[in-house]
């Protein structure tokens, strides 16, 4: 009897999959997958990367190179297998031209393998992580984004240099991303002559930040802190509630946009490093900026941006090609060949592994109209994911984790 | 020596935080045998109520008051329409509150958006005490008062009252309680209320330290339930206790043993159980 | 006897057509993901439904074969086969000792350390990069290519996922049937009993958590060739609690109950949210509602429905009264 149950639901099941596969497929518009992150703890960012794509398909109407764009949405829950699942249904059921997304870079990670088998073309609006576009490349990635770590060198020079700062703390999110930043800028920091002398791992989950706070080294000059998602609103609350006075110079991620609007006197005077920020002030920028205020009620940060530019950088692709996606090798070589002189981000070109050369501000926020702004300070132009090593040195040398950065001679 | 002072103020702030959160929880295991896996997203939903309650002009203490009541109605209706049907079936019931706790946490994801939101202190609470060298945030120490006065205030209830009494017989034995004419019904309502008003309250009560965000629930329910494990459940005392040893380990751990961060709080439960099953001061979870 | 035979026979034969019937990859995969989550669920059941064990940490076995594979094959540079046997005996090391640690405690002590002992392994994985590339994951697995037939074709996959799952779904049916299975189900529903006749209860429940965690592994290596990746997330406390919901929400304690709840599930998470965006929740409502209503599981309750509605179509009149007979469950 409850076999029979059994072999009735799954012959319903198989109805249910047989009505899926016989919808047709037919030629039309464009279709573009997008990953996103709607449910679970990542939905804040999925949600401006929605946004941000939003825009950018609406201020063209629908359109890119003559044809209609059609989005296919999908929400990953930021969930690696779910992600993988994700990508074969936008690839094999909707059968889509080119995937936007996903939002981790762990997600990134659990599909890198897919992709390359697909032989789809993928823009990341937000993953950063390192190796994608340096020891590991995938043919079929071009990111639209920062590596982890671009920003942040600059950012290292900046402070040694400019600041002045001689002895530094790190304090970063246990994982990748966290470790990435905090690579990164040890390695030019310490180059310029200062020392990092301390180095705090707190995991994502942490509830409370105190003993982390209390831990830190009171005679620093200043404290390095790189945060991703909420963990930024935390670790600032409380490092002023404890009365710290060292200034504290943060990660794009720590003081982004996205957070920044839900932040208080805490964050104030942090100064950070980005390949954008709201407060740019060029005509790309202010009337992108605008747009998104308008529709939105925000300003733009990092997960808006980057997914309005994985969709710019799509549109400029699909011009080169007059509308023909068709042929998978063309759009990837198109993607990867992008140049846009005029963007929020500033002027763009891509590297030979996928990564875009970009302008860098460091950025100091400050209360201004009535709402905390990343005011930029100093814009470094087109710095490469190697900042100034040469590519070969620099991809010999491991990939940042917790441990390194070993050195790389000049 | 400021070190160890320190991280023991930390510890104590933060196991005053945790046992807040654990009392209610460690009642209900007790008396019901019900493990409310709900319990983190009731203390998340308290915490978006209060900030809604915050938003919306009221001060803090009332936004305190707001979350406790919503999510202690929210606790009622739950334990009248749902737990009710399945008291004596565990298994039913893990499956049940896991299913609410889903649905809190996406409703509160789809009602306030995912931004991480801090909560203002309550004006009078921000800055810090200075003791010699050592300077703690007002606050936390705030939030230790208060979990000392609600450990004293549960500690008269349960053993001063009638209520209390009644619920002590049935942690005790339950149908031992029934036989002697205790309403069990009414009393299940009334413990799973309290338990939820406490969860809801701490919510609001942690927004300052914590902020307010999608995941707070599942970052907070372990903790909860490492507490009760530890101090046994349906015991005040064993509850105060274990909120106390899990913040000092909590902060002296993370400061002397950083590599062990993750596991920091589940290998001395682990040690615990597996050499007294019924943790600390409980009675045997069977 | 040969009435359930027959249906077993139907339903292998009607899977194995499944793919050419489905005619997608997209829904082969999904069938796949679906018969693995099976294995790990029924598993699981055997200790919760069978044991009367409720464990909170049962992806750990999962997770761990899947690390050990991968590593072992793609990063160690050891063979399919061998990668394979270290995966296996890893998992059942693993399941050796936190048996050990977990029978110690019984009903929900036991669910508290197994949840425990599960969160220190993802603990684990998430800091010893090195060996698990943390929250990165670990990938590169290849698919092999046993006697010419290509594996990373979706199709051939799956039918090589249905031949494990209906091994498995033997080995765990002859498992609860045989003498050991039933000496099992006596420490769950009369353990005082049990040892009074001089069963060793303990160790009864050991060797069951034992075997239950090893096929928990060989869900977890078809899970690693599957998605050629892991991360700790697959460890993790969600993963755990979903499985368990598999096994409760398809019915604890029948052999196609998990089967059923992974059907569920996996058709929730992955094709309800194409057209729900608020899927999580509906995932929370089918729980609270499939508990509230069929409080067995599905595949005892809708056998209990149809043999009421059978009844009732049966003898039409209203003259007969409700039948009166015990509902059991398995």
């Amino acid at each position: 009897m409850l076999k029979l149950t059994a072999t009735v639901s799954l012959a319903a099941l198989s109805v249910g999959f047989l009505i899926e596969a016989a919808q047709a497929q037919g030629q039309g518009p464009i279709k573009v997958g997008f990953m996103t992150v709607r449910s679970g703890a990542l939905a804040a960012g999925g949600r401006q990367m929605e946004e941000g794509l939003q825009l950018c398909i609406d201020q063209r109407n629908g359109m890119m190179g003559g044809r209609k764009v059609e989005v296919v949405t999908a929400d990953t829950a930021g969930q690696p297998a779910l992600t993988k699942t994700k990508a074969q249904e936008l690839v094999e059921r909707d059968k889509v031209d080119v995937l936007i997304g996903p939002l981790a870079a762990f997600e990134a990670l659990a599909i890198d393998d897919y992709i390359r088998q697909a032989k789809i073309p993928i823009i990341s609006p937000s993953a950063a992580a390192e190796d994608l576009t340096q020891r590991k490349p995938n043919p079929w990635f071009v990111r639209a984004v920062g590596t982890s770590a671009q920003a942040h060198h600059p950012l290292a020079e900046y402070v040694a240099k400019e600041l002045g700062y001689k002895k530094i703390a790190i304090i970063a999110d246990d994982f990748a991303f966290g470790h990435e930043i905090a690579a990164g800028f040890q390695r030019v920091f310490e180059e310029n002559g200062g020392k990092v002398v301390q180095k705090l791992w707190p995991p994502l989950n942490t509830a409370d930040y105190g003993s982390y706070v209390t831990q830190l080294d009171p005679d620093v000059d200043a404290v390095f802190a790189a945060f991703a998602g909420g963990n930024g609103i935390k670790f600032l609350g409380q490092y002023k509630n404890y009365g710290s006075t060292k200034p504290v110079i943060g990660a794009m991620t720590t003081v982004d946009e996205g957070v920044l609007k839900s932040m208080g006197s805490e964050a104030v005077g942090v100064i950070s490093s980005g390949w954008y920020s709201a407060a740019i002030q060029t005509p790309a920028n202010t009337k992108f900026v605008e747009a998104i205020r308008a529709k939105y009620k925000a300003d733009p940060g990092y997960y808006t941006v980057g997914a309005y530019m994985a969709c710019e950088f799509l549109a400029s692709a699909v011009d080169q090609l007059k509308g023909k996606v068709d042929d998978k090798d063309a759009l990837i070589k198109a993607l990867r060949e992008v140049k846009i002189s005029e963007s929020p981000y500033g002027a763009v070109k891509i590297d030979e592994l996928g990564q875009p050369l970009m302008d860098i501000t460091i950025r100091k926020v400050e209360q201004k109209n009535g709402r905390l702004q990343n005011v930029v300070l100093k814009t470094y132009p087109a710095v490469s994911q190697f900042w100034t090593w040469k590519p070969e040195a620099f991809l010999k040398s491991a990939v940042y984790g917790r441990g390194n950065p070993e050195p790389i001679a000049r | 020596m400021n070190f160890w002072i320190i991280q023991g103020l930390n510890g104590l702030a933060f196991g005053s935080l945790l046992f807040i959160l654990a009392a209610g929880f460690s009642l209900i295991f007790g008396l019901m045998r019900v493990a409310n896996l709900a319990h983190g997203a009731y203390f998340m939903l308290g915490a978006y109520v209060g900030l809604a309650a915050l938003d919306a002009g009221l001060n803090f203490w009332l936004a305190v008051l707001a979350g406790a009541a919503v999510v202690g109605v929210l606790g009622g209706i739950v334990e009248r329409l749902v737990l009710r049907r399945l008291s004596g079936k565990p298994l039913a019931q893990v499956l049940v509150t896991l299913g609410i706790a889903f649905i809190i946490a996406d409703g509160c994801l789809w009602l306030w958006s995912g931004d991480p939101r801090p909560v203002p202190m309550p004006p009078g609470f921000e800055g810090v005490y200075r003791f010699g060298s050592v300077a703690f945030p007002k606050y936390r120490l705030f939030v230790v008062a208060v979990a000392v006065a609600l450990a004293v205030a549960l500690w008269l209830l349960l053993e001063r009252s009638r209520l209390g009494a009644m619920i002590r017989a049935g942690v005790d034995d339950m149908d031992m309680a029934r036989a002697m004419g205790i309403r069990t019904s009414l009393l299940f309502t009334t413990v799973f209320c309290l338990g939820s008003v406490l969860a809801g309250a701490g919510g609001v009560l942690a927004g300052p330290i914590l902020s307010v965000y999608p995941g707070l629930d599942s970052d907070m329910l372990p903790l909860a339930l490492v507490v009760v494990i530890l101090g046994g459940a349906g015991s005040l005392t064993g509850a105060f206790i274990g909120s106390l040893i899990i913040g000092f380990i909590y902060s002296y751990g993370q400061a002397l043993l950083p590599d062990l961060a993750y596991v920091i709080l589940f290998l001395p439960m682990v040690l615990v159980l597996t050499l007294r099953p019924s943790g600390l001061l409980g009675r045997r979870l069977a | 006897m040969s009435r359930p035979i027959a249906l077993a026979l139907a339903a292998v034969i009607g899977l194995a057509l499944l793919p050419a019937a489905i005619g997608s990859d997209y829904y082969v995969n999904l069938a796949s993901q679906i018969l693995i989550a099976s294995i790990l669920a029924m598993s699981l059941n055997l200790l919760v439904g069978f044991g009367g064990l409720t464990s909170l940490g049962h992806a750990a076995y999962m997770g761990a074969a899947a690390y050990l594979t991968i590593y072992a094959t793609a990063h160690a540079g050891f063979g399919h086969l061998a990668g394979l046997c270290i995966a296996l005996g890893g998992t059942l090391l693993l399941a050796m000792l936190f048996g050990y640690l977990a029978l110690r405690a019984t009903g929900l002590g036991f669910l508290m350390i197994t949840l425990a002992l599960g969160q220190i392994l993802w603990g684990l994985a998430f800091r010893w990069v090195s060996f698990t590339g943390g929250d990165n994951g670990l990938g590169g697995l290849k698919r092999p290519q046993p006697f010419g037939i290509d594996l990373a074709q979706a199709t051939s996959f799956y039918h090589l996922v249905l031949i494990v799952f209906a091994l498995a779904f033997l080995a765990i049916a002859c498992f609860t049937r045989s003498p050991f299975g039933q000496s099992l189900a006596g420490t769950r529903d009369q353990p005082r009993r049990m040892r009074a006749l001089g069963y060793n209860v303990s160790l009864i429940q050991w060797i069951s958590f034992v075997y239950a965690g090893v096929w928990g592994g060989v869900a977890g290596l078809l899970y690693a060739y599957y998605h050629q990746f892991v991360s700790p997330q697959a460890l993790h406390l969600t993963t755990s609690a979903e499985t368990l919901l598999m096994v409760i929400a398809g019915g604890a304690g029948t052999l196609t109950g998990p089967v059923v709840g992974a059907a569920l599930v996996l058709i929730l998470k992955n094709v309800a949210s194409v057209y729900v965006t608020r899927w999580v929740m509906l995932l929370g409502v089918v729980f609270v509602v499939i508990v509230l209503f069929v409080p067995e599981g599905l595949v005892p309750g809708v056998a209990r429905w149809s043999r009421r509605l059978t009844a009732r179509w049966r003898r039409p009149a209203a003259s007969v009264p409700a039948p009166l007979t015990a509902e059991h469950n398995s």
